[in-house]
């Protein structure tokens, strides 16, 4: 139950700025003339002034931030969990409510980044002095708490209980009013810092994240690296996500929706067997989206498939087959590199090869160099040389092609299916095959059916 | 040192040695004196053999910094939200939990979707890897590791294995399998090795090769069959806490983001850092490529999620809020680049117009912070993953854009009632 490994020590504000900021929202929020309406509450016979009701805070969030009521509400409620504001009726749950409940702000000198991090010592004062002040005052955790604390630091008990009983005698001489804004102070601190079994705690980090040790000769390298470089416009840059997002808006099943429906709101999953990797008939979406760009059209299996095709037929097939290897190469396994590397080299690139790749002679010659110390980025130059052949001529015929052209008409746009409006009768949600039962990858099948895959619960 | 670029020409008596000789400006502690060519030669060859202090170092960085910004600067000619402005602006969104996937019994930390656009992984403080069938939310493997705080966890390309890795400083692949005898742990892999724990990790094209970033301030490629470590990627200051695969054409370069509030653009094949961006405020918790691979965004723990262009080589767009003031955890485009999914430390989530820079929709829903955020392949929906021990794959249910009736996504018959009363 204990929060997570305890972050480090010093300087709680720079680890965590959610603490400033929220401390600035604060503190902006009592300012008298601009900050939330103070009014004294009556709290059974005694009135504590600078009081505000829970409904006033979340207005004050509202117009200040300009956001919805249930934006605001969540904002307060994130104040309240952090110990910034106290309820004062009910202390025990840090919880805003929207209404005439009334709160007050924690005084800066328990904030959490202020006392941080929260002693052991402090602690089993405060535990201390509640169970002096009244017996059986302690919840389960707590004493649970109190007795471990006992244990832990029972050298200095002593010292604990003289402090408890210092503290509850200067108490005693306050006055009553003062006396509950204090008692209540302190105990909203320690429900931040020490919450109780259950409770998430707010406070609560990742494993420790290191302090910065900075690279100074590094950011000189780079930076020399850097001022040559070659920058392009913003004008041009940003121009270019607006034509982006416009092509591929329709595109988007988020934003302009999908059809026949979107498999997660109408539980038919047809739209995943409709778009399925290997399809005969690829929908007329997919089939546009070729055109978008050459890496688009390589990186779909029934386009890139397509695309052999017609290179094929214009006899420069082996490139996108020498394209392929290079790609295996280059993500496969290190043990097979000097393999692969020879094979490729007999097949594309040796003299009287069975399907020998067009490469200028430079490059050639750089290629033939490297093989004799064979890496996996040995045929990046050639690979790079006939992937920019195949984009700059080969694909623009493709897009005017016959070929292409009958694809595009032929594609079709699936129905909308109705989302059924009577949620009770849901249809079935089948489990499709899992990849890993599928064998390796073959020829384009028909759309597959939904399978029966296992459900290990 | 010196620049000797100029021709003496005044004849005096130098302020070194008093000789009268033909005389050069020389600058020494940024004042300037005239010295004779001998003594000036003297001075550059002890300038070379001056301890480089970290003092000195560190004014370098700073005012070689200062040029390349004065660099960026000078092509920056407008502001993406003045491009944007004739942009439609987007309708109202509404999304709605479509699952809640619960089973795990402590924080989710991590999850990732299989390109099958239905199953994830995913992995939490207690030390549990759960594979499941989102569709139909049934989990289809777990695997307890031998640590907690299981930080990092990926799906391969083909779906037949997964990696994790956290506080044991490893990242371990284990390939799935149906076979009920026998048990995941025992084929498992260990990869890579950290000094420190792994934060993030991915794979790249193939199943044989992972990236990861460790809290050791490095990011390594390995390859999976031999655990051999293939390059290695030095630059970052403190820990790297996140990273993310290019999309483009050539496949080389990935992002990482750190603690050292910096994000670093890397050449895969030389370990070189290409390019370097410094302008949030604290850890960057998360950067994610936009789908056209010419820019990534980041999210971090200053509340703001920055867009940086790679052409333009600076930040384009920063996406904050007064009202937003814990840090965002994780960050996610969907498929157009249009929607920018910002899971936040305060259990919301924000998703951003990418172009015009203002926030969309807010989305309530989680009990506790949202520490993982990923649309589908498809983008047919996004996942996110909480410390409140779930993990919710969201979609939308409506987007209306002003007047027009959209005509793709479902809509509910109330819906409609609206509509005609409008």
């Amino acid at each position: 139950m204990a929060a997570g490994p305890a972050p480090p020590p010093g300087r709680p504000r720079a680890q965590m700025p959610h603490l400033r900021k929220m401390e600035r929202v604060v503190v902006s929020m009592q300012d008298p003339d601009q900050g939330v309406k103070m009014r004294s509450q009556r709290l059974l016979v005694t009135v504590i002034p600078h009081a505000v009701t829970g409904s006033d805070v979340v207005q004050w969030l509202t117009q200040k931030f300009c956001v919805s009521e249930e934006e605001a509400r969540h904002l307060g409620a994130v104040l309240v969990q952090h110990g910034y504001i106290y309820p004062l009726r009910d202390p025990r749950s840090l919880v805003l409510r929207p209404d005439e409940t009334p709160y007050r702000f924690q005084t800066p000198y328990f904030w959490t980044s202020t006392l941080w991090p929260a002693a052991e010592l402090d602690y089993a004062i405060y535990l201390a002095k509640k169970n002096i002040r009244k017996q059986g005052t302690l919840v389960d955790y707590e004493k649970e708490y109190y007795d471990r604390l006992h244990t832990k630091i029972n050298h200095a008990w002593d010292l604990v209980l003289m402090q408890a009983r210092e503290q509850l005698r200067a108490a005693k001489q306050r006055r009553k009013g003062d006396r509950l804004v204090i008692a209540c102070q302190e105990q909203t601190y320690w429900l931040v810092n020490r919450p109780p079994p259950g409770a998430p705690s707010v406070l609560e980090q990742s494993p420790g994240r290191g302090s910065c040790a900075a690279s100074h000769v590094h950011m000189i390298e780079y930076c020399r690296r850097a001022l040559g470089r070659t920058r392009v416009k913003s004008s041009v840059c940003l121009e270019a996500y607006l034509s982006f997002c416009s092509q591929r808006g329709p595109h988007d099943p988020l934003v302009s929706g999908c059809l026949p429906s979107n498999p997660w709101i109408s539980d038919n999953d047809a739209y995943w067997v409709m778009n399925a990797p290997t399809v005969v008939a690829p929908t007329k979406l997919r089939v546009e989206r070729w055109g978008f760009s050459f890496r688009e059209l390589l990186e779909d299996p029934v386009g890139r498939a397509h695309f052999m095709d017609f290179l094929g037929k214009e006899f420069s097939g082996e490139n996108l087959s020498f394209w392929e290897a290079c790609e295996e190469l280059r993500y496969g396994a290190q043990a097979q590199v000097p393999t692969l590397v020879d094979a490729v080299y007999q097949q594309f690139l040796a003299p009287g090869a069975a399907r020998w790749v067009n490469i200028d002679s430079r490059t050639m010659e750089r290629t033939l160099e490297g093989l004799r110390q064979p890496h996996r980025y040995v045929l990046d130059d050639a690979q790079l040389h006939i992937y920019m052949l195949m984009k700059k001529d080969s694909y623009p015929r493709f897009l005017k092609s016959d070929m292409y052209k009958g694809l595009l008409a032929e594609a079709g746009i699936p129905l909308e299916t109705k989302k059924r409006v009577f949620p009770f009768s849901r249809r079935p949600r089948h489990s499709g095959p899992s990849p890993a039962l599928l064998p390796a990858p073959v020829e384009p099948t028909a759309a597959g059916g939904p399978g029966g895959g296992d459900g290990v619960a | 040192m010196c620049d000797q670029t100029f021709l003496a020409n005044v004849f005096g008596s130098c302020d070194k040695c008093f000789k009268q000789r033909a005389l050069r400006p020389v600058f020494k502690k940024s004042q300037q004196l005239s010295y004779c060519s001998t003594c000036a030669e003297i001075m550059a060859t002890e300038a070379l053999h001056e301890n480089e202090t970290l003092a000195s170092l560190k004014s370098e960085a700073e005012s070689l910094k200062g040029k390349l910004e004065e660099e960026r600067a000078k092509l920056h000619d407008v502001e993406l939200h003045q491009v944007a402005e004739r942009v439609e602006a987007l309708g109202q969104f509404v999304m709605k939990t479509r699952r809640t996937l619960k089973g795990h019994g402590n924080k989710v930390l991590c999850m990732d979707w299989c390109k099958d656009k239905r199953r994830i992984v995913s992995s939490s403080q207690d030390g549990k890897v759960i594979v499941w069938d989102s569709f139909t939310t049934n989990k289809e493997h777990a695997v307890t590791m031998p640590c907690t705080w299981v930080m990092a966890c990926a799906y391969a390309p083909s779906g037949c294995a997964i990696a994790c890795g956290g506080l044991d400083n490893k990242c371990s692949v284990y390939p799935l399998t149906f076979d009920k005898n026998e048990n995941m742990a025992a084929k498992k892999k260990s990869v890579a090795m950290h000094t420190n724990y792994l934060s993030a990790c991915s794979f790249t094209n193939s199943d044989m090769q992972i990236l990861t970033a460790s809290g050791d301030g490095t990011c390594a490629l390995w390859d999976v069959e031999s655990g051999q470590l293939l390059q290695s990627f030095h630059g970052h200051g403190a820990d790297v806490l996140c990273l993310d695969l290019a999309p483009s054409e050539t496949g080389n370069t990935f992002v990482s983001g750190g603690c050292d509030k910096k994000a670093m653009v890397w050449d895969m094949r030389s370990g070189q850092c290409v390019q370097a961006f410094e302008t949030h405020e604290s850890d960057i918790n998360s950067v994610r490529y936009y789908p056209s691979g010419d820019a990534f965004a980041s999210g971090s723990d200053d509340a703001t999620c920055r867009l940086y262009d790679l052409r333009a080589d600076r930040e384009v767009a920063i996406y904050s809020k007064e009202s937003i003031i814990f840090g965002a955890s994780s960050v996610d485009f969907s498929l157009s680049g249009r929607l920018l999914f910002a899971g936040y430390n305060d259990y919301t989530i924000n998703v951003w117009d990418v172009l015009k820079g203002s926030r969309v929709s807010i989305l309530f829903g989680h009990e506790n912070r949202v520490s993982t955020l990923r649309v589908s392949p498809d983008g047919t929906a996004f996942c996110s993953g909480s410390w409140d021990h779930t993990l919710r794959p969201q979609e939308e249910l409506v987007a209306w854009r002003g007047s027009e009736c959209p005509i793709n996504a479902g809509i509910l018959p109330q819906i409609r009632q609206l509509r005609i009363s409008l």
